[in-house]
C-alpha cells in the first residue's frame, strides 16, 4: 500500500488493537462482543483472500470453522489433551487438510456453480456433525467444558481466564493472522490470485496453474477458519455446533461485504457493525426477533448502494481527497507523450532478452503443425492444415472473415482442442499439454479482443506476465516479497518501456485508452519473453494513427524473434511480415513472400471474387 | 433385513419428493438460464407460497383458494423483485447477484417470522384427499399420491408454456443467447420480469402444496433451496429436462437413504454429485456455454 513505510498498515493495526479495548466499551460494546469481533474478523481474513483477492465466493466455510472448532474442542475435552494453544492449531491443520479434500470437489467449477457446491458441503456437514458423529461432536449438546489458555513460564503462570486477559490472547492471533494474510497478499502467489479473479482464462495462458492457485486459496481460507473455530470454542469455554449451520457462512459473507470484499479489513469492520447492530437492536431498542430483519434489509441496500463495503467506500473517499491528484497526474503525462517519433527514439526491444529457454533443437522449424483439423458440430473450423515457421521469422496469416485464422491459434495456444492433427513446437508434441504448459515451454498469444486484468495497474498487469516465466507453473512462496524477486522489475521495466507504457505504470487498466490497452495486451505476452509470439489482429480497431505506431512497435520487437501475425491491415502486415499463409475456409490456400501473395491470382479471387458476386 | 413394504413405500416418497423438487428447480434454472441470476432467495420463494397459502386458507378455508392465491402471491412477489432490484444488477459481476439474492432471502424469511412467529403451521389437505388409499400391496396416504399428480400437472403446464407457446420459445431462445433475442426486437427485459415471476411462482406453488405434507416454518426453504442446488447441479443449468430427472434421482437419494439413516442423505446426494461433477462436469443435460 505504501511504499514508503512498509509496515505503517501493521503498525496502525496494533495500535488499534492496543486502543480498542479503552475505546470500544464507551462505544457500548460488551467485552464478549469485542472478543467475538476478533473471531470473525480472523475467521474473514481467510475467507477475503478467498473472495476478495481470488473471487471465489464461497457459502460453505461453517464447515471449515465448525470441524477446526470441534476438533481442537474435541482434543481438550473427550481426550484431555491439556495445550489449548496446540489443539487449536491441530484443529485448523484438520480444516485445512478437509479443506484440500473437499476442494478437489467443489473447484471442478467456477462462478455460480462454486458458489453452489459449496452451500451443498456446508449441509453435509451440519448433518454429518449433527447427527453420525454426535458421540463425537455432542450433537445439538455441542461439547462443554472446553478449557481457556494459560502457559506457564516458570517464574509465572499467565492465564487468560477473563475477557480481558482473553481479549489479549485473540488479539495477539487476530494480529499474527493479519501479518501472515498481508504477506500472503504481497507474495507472487497473491497478485496472480487477483489476476485470477479479474481474468482466470488469461491468468493461465500467461502460464500459471490457476487450479492449484484456487486450491491454495481454499485451503488457506480452511485453515483460517479452522483456527477461528478453535478459538471460539475457547474463547466460550464451550463449543456450539451452530459453527456448522449455514447460518455462520452466511453472516461471514454478509460481514465481509459490509465491510468491504478484498481489503483484509473488511471481515473485520463487517463483524463490528454486524455485532454492534445486533446487540443494539436487542439490548437498547428491544426489538426482539425483528432486528435480523432490520440487519437484512440494511444488507440489501449496503450490496445496492455501496459496492465496495465500508472500508472501500473509505479508501474512495480517502482517495478523492488526497489521492486525486496521483489519479490527474498520469493522464496528463500521457497527453505530452509524443505520439510518432517511437520508429526513430530508442529501441528499447534490442535491451529485451529474447529467449532464456534452452532449445533443444536448434536447427528446423520452431512450431509445426501437421494435418491439423478442428470440427465444430457440423462445421469444419480448421481442415488439414500444415504449416510451419523457422527460426527468427516473420510469418503473417491472413484470409477472409471466417477463415478460420483464429481458430487455428486457438489450437495452437491450447486453449481449443483440435479434432485431429499434431502440433510439433521446438521439436515437442505440445497437441495434448494445457494452456499454461504452452506459455511455460514459450509459446505466448496477445488477443484479438484486449484480455487484461482490470482492476490492477499497468504494472501488476505485466508482474503477472513476467511471473509465469519466471517463478514456473506453480510455486507456494507465500510469504516472499514479490518486490524482491531477482530480474521481476527489470523484466517489467523494459516491457513498459518497449510498450510505450512507462508512464501509464500505476495506472489501474480500466482508466487506459483503447490504444493503451491494445499495447498492454502485447505487452503481456512480450513479458512472458515467448520464444515464439502470436499476434491476433494487434491492429484491431486502431485509428491510422495508432496503425502506424503500433507497427513501428511490432517492427522493433520483431527483430531477433519468431512471429506469427493475424491481420486484415494487408498494407500494413506486408509490411511486417517475411512470409504470408493465406487460410480460406478453413484451408491454407497459398504461402508465398508478399510480393508473391499480392500478384496470386487464387488470393485476388479468393477476396475480389466475394466482392465481385455481392456488387453482381 | 429390509421391510420391502417400508422400502416401495419410501420409494412412493421420493417420487413425490423428487417431482416436488423438479418443480422448484426447474423454476431456479429457467431463471438462471434466461437472466443469468442465480436466485439464492428461490429457498425464501417456496416458504412465502406456504404462507400466503396459509394466510388464504385462514380465512377462507379452501384449499383451491389457498394454492391459487399463494401461487399468484408469490408470482407477484417474483415480479416486483425483478422489476424493484434483480434489474439493477444484470450488468454487476455475479458475486453480486448472488449477495443480493442472499440478503432478499433473509428479509423475507425474518419478515415471515416477525408477522407470524417461528412456530410451524400446518394447512390441512382438502376433504377428499384426507386418509389412506389401499394400493393393493401397501396403504399410501391419499394427499401424497395427490400430490404426485398435482406437481405432475404443474410440470406439465410449465413444459407446456415453455416448449408449446410462442412465450415459451422466447425464453427458450433467451435462454441460449438473450443479446440475439433482443437485437430481434424482442423486449427481453419484459421477457426477464415474466420468467423471474414464473420461476418463483413453480417455488410458490411447491411451498403451497407441501403444507399439508410437511408443516411450514419460516426456515423451512433453506433445505429446498439446498436440494434444489443439488438437483440443478446434477442435471445442469438452465435444462428443464435436466431439473425433472435431477429432481427425481435427489428425491429418492434422500428417501431412501432416510429409511436407513436421515444423517447421511445429504452425505448420499453429495456422493451422487460428486460423481456427476467427475463424470459429467456440465451437469446430465447441461452444455458447457451455460456458466
Amino acid at each position: 500500500m505504501n511504499s514508503k513505510n512498509p509496515f505503517l498498515v501493521e503498525v496502525l493495526t496494533a495500535m488499534a488493537l492496543v486502543v480498542a479495548p479503552f475505546v470500544l466499551p464507551h462505544l457500548g460494546f460488551a467485552p464478549a462482543t469485542i472478543n467475538r469481533i476478533l473471531i470473525w474478523g480472523l475467521f474473514g481474513l481467510g475467507f477475503d483472500i478467498l473472495f476478495g483477492y481470488t473471487g471465489l465466493l464461497s457459502f460453505g466455510q461453517s464447515a471449515f470453522f465448525g470441524t477446526g472448532g470441534m476438533f481442537a474442542a474435541y482434543l481438550m475435552t473427550g481426550m484431555d489433551f491439556p495445550h489449548v494453544l496446540a489443539s487449536v492449531c491441530i484443529g485448523a491443520t484438520v480444516a485445512g487438510v478437509v479443506g484440500y479434500l473437499v476442494g478437489l470437489v467443489a473447484l471442478k467449477r467456477t462462478g455460480i456453480y462454486f458458489a453452489m457446491i459449496t452451500v451443498a458441503i456446508s449441509e453435509v456437514f451440519f448433518f454429518v456433525e449433527f447427527n453420525p458423529l454426535s458421540a463425537y461432536t455432542g450433537g445439538e449438546n455441542g461439547l462443554p467444558g472446553v478449557p481457556t489458555p494459560s502457559f506457564n513460564l516458570g517464574f509465572t503462570t499467565l492465564e487468560f481466564n477473563t475477557d480481558w486477559t482473553m481479549y489479549i490472547f485473540l488479539a495477539i492471533w487476530y494480529f499474527v493472522g493479519l501479518m501472515i494474510a498481508l504477506r500472503i497478499v504481497r507474495s507472487p502467489v497473491g497478485a496472480i490470485l487477483s489476476a485470477i479473479r479479474d481474468n482466470p482464462l488469461r491468468a493461465a495462458a500467461l502460464g500459471h496453474d490457476i487450479h492449484s492457485y484456487k486450491h491454495a486459496a481454499f485451503v488457506i481460507a480452511a485453515v483460517y477458519a479452522g483456527f477461528a473455530g478453535g478459538l471460539l470454542g475457547v474463547m466460550q469455554g464451550f463449543m456450539p455446533p451452530e459453527a456448522f449451520m449455514f447460518d455462520t457462512s452466511g453472516q461471514l459473507v454478509m460481514q465481509t461485504a459490509i465491510g468491504g470484499a478484498g481489503t483484509l479489513f473488511g471481515p473485520l469492520v463487517g463483524a463490528t457493525v454486524w455485532l454492534f447492530l445486533s446487540d443494539y437492536f436487542q439490548n437498547t431498542l428491544h426489538l426482539g426477533a425483528i432486528w435480523k430483519l432490520v440487519l437484512g434489509i440494511v444488507f440489501v441496500l449496503l450490496v445496492c448502494f455501496l459496492r465496495r463495503g465500508i472500508v472501500g467506500a473509505i479508501i474512495d473517499v480517502y482517495e478523492l481527497g488526497t489521492g486525486g491528484k496521483k489519479a490527474v497526474r498520469p493522464a496528463q503525462v500521457s497527453g505530452a507523450v509524443p505520439a510518432g517519433n517511437h520508429s526513430t527514439s530508442t529501441s528499447p526491444a534490442e535491451l529485451m532478452p529474447t529467449i532464456h529457454r534452452p532449445t533443444d533443437s536448434a536447427a528446423g522449424p520452431v512450431l509445426r503443425a501437421i494435418g491439423l483439423s478442428k470440427r465444430y458440430g457440423g462445421l469444419l473450423a480448421n481442415s488439414d492444415i500444415n504449416f510451419s515457421v523457422e527460426q527468427g521469422e516473420v510469418r503473417g496469416i491472413i484470409g477472409p472473415n471466417g477463415a478460420g485464422k483464429s481458430t487455428f491459434f486457438k489450437m495452437l495456444t491450447r486453449e481449443v482442442a483440435p479434432t485431429s492433427g499434431r502440433i510439433l513446437f521446438q521439436g515437442r508434441d505440445i497437441t495434448a499439454l494445457g494452456v499454461a504448459d504452452v506459455c511455460q515451454l514459450g509459446l505466448a498469444k496477445s488477443y484479438q479482443i484486449n484480455q487484461l486484468f482490470d482492476r490492477l495497474t499497468v504494472r501488476d498487469n505485466l508482474r503477472i506476465a513476467a511471473l509465469g516465466e519466471l517463478r514456473g507453473r506453480f510455486r507456494l512462496d507465500l510469504f516472499r516479497n514479490i518486490d524482491k524477486i531477482p530480474g521481476l522489475q527489470v523484466q517489467v521495466d523494459r516491457t513498459l518501456a518497449l510498450v510505450s507504457l512507462t508512464q501509464r505504470a500505476e495506472t489501474p487498466v480500466s482508466e487506459l485508452a483503447y490504444g493503451e490497452k491494445r499495447r498492454l495486451e502485447i505487452g503481456l505476452a512480450l513479458a512472458t519473453s515467448p520464444s515464439l509470439l502470436l499476434l491476433d489482429e494487434p491492429l484491431a480497431g486502431m485509428s491510422p494513427r495508432e496503425r502506424i505506431e503500433t507497427v513501428a512497435l511490432l517492427k522493433s520487437i520483431g527483430r531477433g524473434r519468431t512471429m506469427i501475425i493475424i491481420d486484415h491491415d494487408m498494407d500494413s502486415l506486408f509490411e511486417l511480415v517475411e512470409r504470408v499463409t493465406v487460410l480460406q475456409e478453413g484451408r491454407v490456400l497459398v504461402e508465398g513472400t508478399p510480393e508473391e501473395i499480392k500478384a496470386n491470382a487464387k488470393v485476388q479471387e479468393a477476396y475480389l471474387g466475394g466482392i465481385h458476386e455481392e456488387v453482381a | 433385513m429390509i421391510n420391502w413394504a417400508n422400502f416401495i413405500s419410501q420409494c412412493f416418497n421420493g417420487l413425490v419428493l423428487g417431482a416436488l423438487l423438479a418443480l422448484i428447480s426447474s423454476g431456479l434454472t429457467i431463471i438462471y438460464g434466461t437472466l443469468g441470476v442465480l436466485n439464492l432467495a428461490h429457498g425464501a420463494m417456496f416458504m412465502l407460497g406456504g404462507y400466503a397459502g396459509y394466510v388464504a386458507y385462514d380465512y377462507t378455508g379452501s384449499y383451491v383458494v389457498a394454492v391459487v392465491a399463494g401461487s399468484l402471491f408469490v408470482m407477484l412477489v417474483g415480479l416486483l423483485m425483478e422489476k424493484l432490484i434483480i434489474r439493477h444488477f444484470y450488468s454487476r459481476p455475479y458475486e453480486d447477484q448472488l449477495l443480493v439474492t442472499f440478503g432478499l432471502g433473509i428479509v423475507f424469511v425474518e419478515a415471515v417470522r416477525f408477522f407470524f412467529g417461528g412456530l410451524s403451521k400446518s394447512v390441512p389437505p382438502p376433504g377428499p384427499l384426507v386418509g389412506i388409499t389401499p394400493l393393493g400391496f401397501m396403504m399410501y396416504p391419499t394427499y401424497r399420491l395427490a400430490l404426485l399428480a398435482i406437481v405432475t400437472v404443474a410440470l406439465l403446464a410449465l413444459y407446456f408454456v415453455l416448449y408449446r407457446t410462442r412465450i415459451g420459445m422466447i425464453v427458450r431462445a433467451g435462454i441460449e443467447d438473450a443479446v440475439m433475442v433482443s437485437s430481434l426486437g424482442i423486449d427481453v427485459y419484459k421477457i426477464f420480469t415474466l420468467v423471474f415471476g414464473i420461476g418463483a411462482m413453480a417455488a410458490g406453488f411447491a411451498g403451497i402444496v407441501n403444507a399439508p405434507v410437511v408443516s411450514i416454518a419460516p426456515d423451512v426453504g433453506e433445505s429446498i433451496l439446498v436440494q434444489t442446488f443439488v438437483v440443478v447441479v446434477i442435471g445442469g443449468v438452465g435444462s428443464f429436462p435436466g431439473a425433472v430427472v435431477g429432481g427425481l434421482i435427489a428425491g429418492e437419494i434422500i428417501s431412501i437413504t432416510s429409511m436407513f439413516n436421515p444423517g447421511y442423505a445429504y452425505v448420499m446426494l453429495f456422493v451422487a454429485m460428486t460423481l456427476v461433477l467427475v463424470l459429467r462436469p456440465y451437469g446430465l443435460f447441461g452444455t458447457a456455454g451455460r456458466e
